[in-house]
């Protein structure tokens, strides 16, 4: 009982402000020192790597994007997404090239260009963090290179090193970084992509595994070995050669792939007795953006610290149309970050991730399913807002559609649903009308969605609004709005395939096709019994088959599907991301590409050829609609939809703006902190009558219990 | 009781090996090499290369358990068997397949696990025995059927109900405690609070009717009736001798329980946000990292060996009749 007493003292003692469910200890200097301006966040998923060479996923690039700085970056308003200079202090110089190295016009046709050359020139101010592999000795030297084993063993965190340095970014660490893309002992994601297109790639990934054979395992350095494609030209500017005509590799050089990287690092990090103790690239980052990693805890908590090196950089003065409006330029010219410290704490479990936003322990939160009835009403036009409570709270609600795309594909390869015969286009179109997106996105997504009609996203060059881009083998234009062909229409579509009322016109057996998902658990019987609902309406009897996401994968890669789940989730807000998915060249079974479908149609192919070296105009457009319109006639896929995100964020988050391309948004947030404070107060008074009815239930209860058997000895 | 010690260690060994081979045979049959590799590249631009230069940087490139064309013992060694289990019988547990060392890995999670699982099962053990002498000493009364009853409706509710409950109730509605999160130090203990009394709340049904069902056959014993006819009282009759009695099938079942403690819980330190080994273990199966798996299997099994021989150890202390041979 005593003890019982004792625990709210332990529990005012132990944190600020009389809080006791505060779950940042105001004495734990690694959540914020006074005065500093926090942002608290979380992250769901451990991130697997923080090395730019290896990293790419969106959990990983929330923090490396505010790490690193590659040469280009989106600006962080302005809609369609728009390239800006980050750590370049323009936009690249392009220029083609023939077979003999000539200039060429930049109007070129690209039959004619063997080689783009691109030019990078680097801001004169960018220095890294501080960092110990920069720390010099007296004598000059690296403090912390060249360390023995025994030495290194005493050493578990970057803290442990006593002296760190810092020194410029030079156009040769940009080099660097290209180098380590095929490393011998990297996996980077887009290596043999890049080998395609960086002159030279291919053969230095030949040379390095050669030297990396002789080295037996030691630190490999790049810096001897000359990559032909790659050149710096002067401390600050640095030259890529690229194949052909590539204009999407500017959208390349504004992810971390292409950001700098210290030889010293490199070689800091590769020093045995490192890894055993858990330092390495991998987890340590060492970059030059506006925060450093300061704490890294992947089981419980990670911090980005503001960089004291990092400076040049202002709030953006322009947006677009509505952000004045919004106060989203209320801060424009200050210089990034706004905000001091980034914490994120590890939140695995949406329950406790919501309550800590609704107590504000979380400046800004995403909306599970769970609490999506508690946190957005939708009114009778669809638009969504939030509750009235959460209005009460303060809290509001930003939407965005997501440059994703959520779709079910049909394996071309497949002898009843592929193919390019018209029966076979009949028989996908029939299925495309009758599985009811609008249904499905209403009912199992909250609404949150966007019906597709092609794989193009909003916010994406080539995708049109409205009637223009409506994909009219599955709707009609009613009324103003899309609407969706009619059963019998469907049914005529099978009967034409050759499957009148369901039935194989030559056998009579019913048509059934097999779904392969991944889709196990319980929550999914329901999504698989509505699609099955679905099929039903024209007697098309489906038959899910779950599986694991390995021999899902397996599937998928011999072509042994006939319909499956699939996404993709934009790596650049480019038409040829998307498109490429249903390249021919791209074929999963045939060329181990991203073209799951194995779809092939010539003419689309040579479209595609042609598409994806003009830059975006009409004529792009006019290339895209008919590359479309091909692609609905074919119906390789059931287009799915393209998921909306809703985020709600309190009263005392500013700046805050949906972008789906850039990672890089945190130092344009802005926090009211004393605001926050105040609400924190307000909101978490601890309730303290439960805690008296359980300490006098408990002494009551003994008390009685003493009574009892005082009675019982008594009679004894 | 030193050469029974020796012994009960080395029965260990092949029991150590037959875990290890049955943990890598159930791993493989349903995942291959392949399938980590991909598990660990991601879903983008995965190219067979890829894979093939991951599952050689790891060591998953040679045969599963027997290399044929290898010469002499490497035909044995040279496996992946071989490769990722030697190593463990010296407690070298290599690395995750995210490259981060498994032993520093463990030593740092061990500490949170224990803090969380050391009061739950010290107060919990104490809470139980204590409740199930109090239902003993009213045996036949209606508060003796009032507990039961209570044991059997705890009991029968879920461990993820008193979960959920407890971080809505104290946590939510009450403000007493944060709904989840760790922290160290005397900081801990607003942390460890909840989960701690919910993990003995949810384990007093069935502990204290156990118990109870102990101390029961107990006290109708001769001895029970000789120091009753002597005149003791009845709580001290229960709480000294029928309880002293009862140790052997108590320590039966806690004993062996102890050294397990280390490995945390899976499911409250992933509702809890707790950074310990239960965590460590259920996240390393959803990502299908072997190498950690496997650890943590063994460990456990290590863990586990050690509880039974402390077990049998513990039978000496409280019944002297007992040797060890």
């Amino acid at each position: 009982m005593k003890l019982l007493m004792f625990i709210p003292l332990f529990l005012l003692g132990a944190c600020d402000g009389g809080l006791w469910n505060n779950p940042y200890p105001a004495n734990d200097k690694n959540v914020g020192d006074k005065g500093q301006s926090v942002f608290y966040t979380v992250f769901t998923e451990r991130p697997k790597h923080l090395d730019p060479a290896q990293a790419y996923s969106e959990n990983e690039y929330i923090f490396l994007a505010q790490i690193y700085q590659p040469p280009l970056q989106y600006h962080y308003l302005k809609r369609p997404y728009t390239l800006i200079p980050q750590a370049a202090s323009e936009m690249p110089n392009v220029v083609y090239l023939d077979k003999n190295n000539r200039p060429l016009p930049a109007s070129a046709p690209a039959e004619q260009v063997a080689y783009s050359l691109y030019e990078i020139h680097l801001r004169k101010d960018l220095k890294y963090q501080p960092h110990p592999a920069f720390a010099l000795n007296a004598q000059g030297k690296p403090e912390y290179i060249g360390l023995s084993k025994e030495v290194l063993s005493k050493y578990y965190l970057l803290g442990d090193f006593s002296h760190t340095g810092s020194r410029d970014v030079t156009a040769a660490d940009y080099v660097y970084q290209i180098k380590r893309l095929v490393h011998p002992a990297i996996h980077t994601p887009i290596s043999g992509l890049m080998s395609e297109y960086i002159v030279g790639l291919k053969d230095y990934a030949v040379t390095l595994q050669k030297a990396q054979q002789v080295m037996q395992g030691q630190y490999l350095d790049l810096n001897k070995y000359a990559l032909d494609g790659v050149e710096v030209v002067d401390a600050h500017t640095y030259r890529i050669k690229v194949y052909g005509k590539y204009p999407q590799f500017a959208y390349w050089l504004a992810m971390p792939f292409f950001s700098p990287m210290p030889a010293e690092a490199d070689q800091f990090y590769a020093q045995d007795g490192m890894q055993q103790h858990n330092l390495t690239l991998d987890w340590w980052p060492v970059g030059s953006g506006p925060y450093y990693l300061s704490e890294n805890n992947p089981n419980q908590r990670m911090a980005l610290s503001h960089n004291p090196n990092y400076s040049g950089e202002v709030y953006p003065n322009e947006g677009e149309a509505g952000d004045r409006e919004a106060g989203l330029l209320a801060d424009a010219g200050k210089p990034l970050p706004l905000i001091d410290k980034v914490v994120f704490s590890l939140e695995k479990e949406t329950i406790p991730y919501w309550n800590k936003f609704l107590q504000g322990y979380y400046d800004a939160a995403g909306i599970s399913s769970d609490s999506f009835d508690q946190a957005v009403s939708v009114g009778v036009g669809g638009e969504a807002n939030v509750t009235d409570e959460m209005r009460k709270q303060g809290i509001s609600l930003s939407t965005s559609v997501a440059t994703s795309t959520l779709y079910m594909g049909f394996n071309f390869l497949d002898a009843t649903v592929g193919g390019d015969s018209e029966k076979a286009r009949k028989l996908r179109r029939a299925i495309s009308i009758v599985v009811d997106y609008e249904e499905f996105i209403s009912i199992f997504a909250n609404g949150r969605g966007v019906s597709a009609q092609s794989p193009l996203p909003p916010g994406i060059f080539g995708y049109r609004e409205g009637e223009s881009g409506l994909n009219h083998y599955v709707y009609d234009w009613v009324n103003g709005g899309p609407k969706r062909k009619s059963i019998t229409e469907a049914k005529l579509l099978l009967s034409e395939a050759g499957y009148p009322n369901g039935l194989d016109e030559k056998t009579g057996q019913p048509l059934v096709i097999y779904l392969d998902t991944t889709a196990t658990g319980v929550g999914s019987k329901s999504r698989l019994d509505w699609l099955r609902k679905q099929l039903d309406k024209i007697n098309i009897q489906l038959v899910p088959r779950a599986t694991d996401y390995n021999r899902f994968q397996d599937k998928i890669r011999r072509g042994d599907t006939q319909m499956f789940y699939f996404g993709w989730n934009a790596d650049y807000p480019d038409p040829e991301n998307f498109l490429f998915l249903l390249y021919g060249p791209q074929g999963k079974v045939d060329k181990g590409g991203e073209n799951a479908s194995n779809y092939s149609n010539p003419e689309f192919d040579r479209l595609f050829e042609q598409m994806k070296n003009v830059p975006n105009s009409p004529a792009r457009q006019l290339i895209i609609d008919r590359m479309l319109e091909i692609l609905r006639r074919d119906s390789p896929w059931l287009w799915g939809y393209h998921p909306k995100d809703y985020v709600l964020h309190h009263s005392w988050l500013h700046n805050s703006k949906p972008n789906k391309m850039a990672n890089n948004n945190l130092k344009y947030l802005r926090i009211d902190d004393p605001q926050r404070d105040a609400l924190r107060k307000q909101w978490n008074q601890p309730l303290l009558w439960p805690l008296w009815l359980l300490g006098i239930s408990i002494l009551a209860s003994g008390w009685w219990l003493w009574r009892i058997l005082r009675k019982r000895e008594e009679a004894r | 009781m030193i050469t029974y010690l020796i012994r009960r260690i080395l029965y260990a060994i092949p029991i150590l090996i037959g875990v290890n081979l049955l943990t890598f045979a159930l791993f493989f049959v349903i995942n291959t090499p392949d399938d980590m590799a991909r598990m660990q590249l991601g879903m983008k631009r995965v190219t067979p290369d890829a894979i093939e230069k991951w599952k050689q940087q790891r060591g998953y490139d040679k045969p599963l358990l027997f290399n044929s064309q290898a010469a002499g013992t490497k035909k044995l060694t040279d496996t992946i068997f071989f490769q990722k289990s030697a190593s463990m019988f010296i407690f070298d547990f290599g690395y995750s397949d995210d490259g981060r060392s498994i032993s520093r890995e463990i030593s740092t999670r061990m500490f949170p696990s224990l803090v969380i699982a050391l009061p739950t099962f010290v107060v919990g053990l104490l809470l139980y025995i204590t409740f199930a002498l109090l239902m003993a000493l009213f045996r036949g009364t209606m508060l003796d059927i009032a507990g039961v009853t209570v044991c059997v409706i705890l009991m029968s509710i879920s461990s993820l109900f008193y979960i959920i409950g407890g971080q809505f109730l104290v946590s939510k509605l009450w403000h007493w405690v944060p709904i989840s999160g760790y922290a160290g130090g005397m900081d801990s203990l607003r942390f460890i609070l909840l989960p701690v009394l919910i993990g003995i709340v949810s384990g007093i049904g069935a502990s204290s009717r156990w118990y109870r069902t102990i101390f029961l056959e107990e006290v109708g014993r001769d001895y029970v009736r000789t120091a009753r006819a002597k005149g003791l009282s009845e709580l001290r009759v229960l709480f000294r001798h029928v309880l002293k009695n009862a140790m052997i099938p108590i320590l039966t079942g806690v004993v062996a329980v102890i050294p397990l403690l280390f490995m945390g819980s899976l499911l409250t330190e992933s509702f809890f946000g707790i950074p310990g080994l239960g965590s460590y273990t259920i996240d390393a199966i959803q990502a299908q990292d072997f190498g950690v798996v496997r650890a943590m299997v063994f460990l456990g099994s290590v863990l586990y060996i050690v509880g039974l021989i402390l077990t049998d150890i513990s039978y000496t202390v409280v019944d002297p009749r007992v040797r060890l041979q």
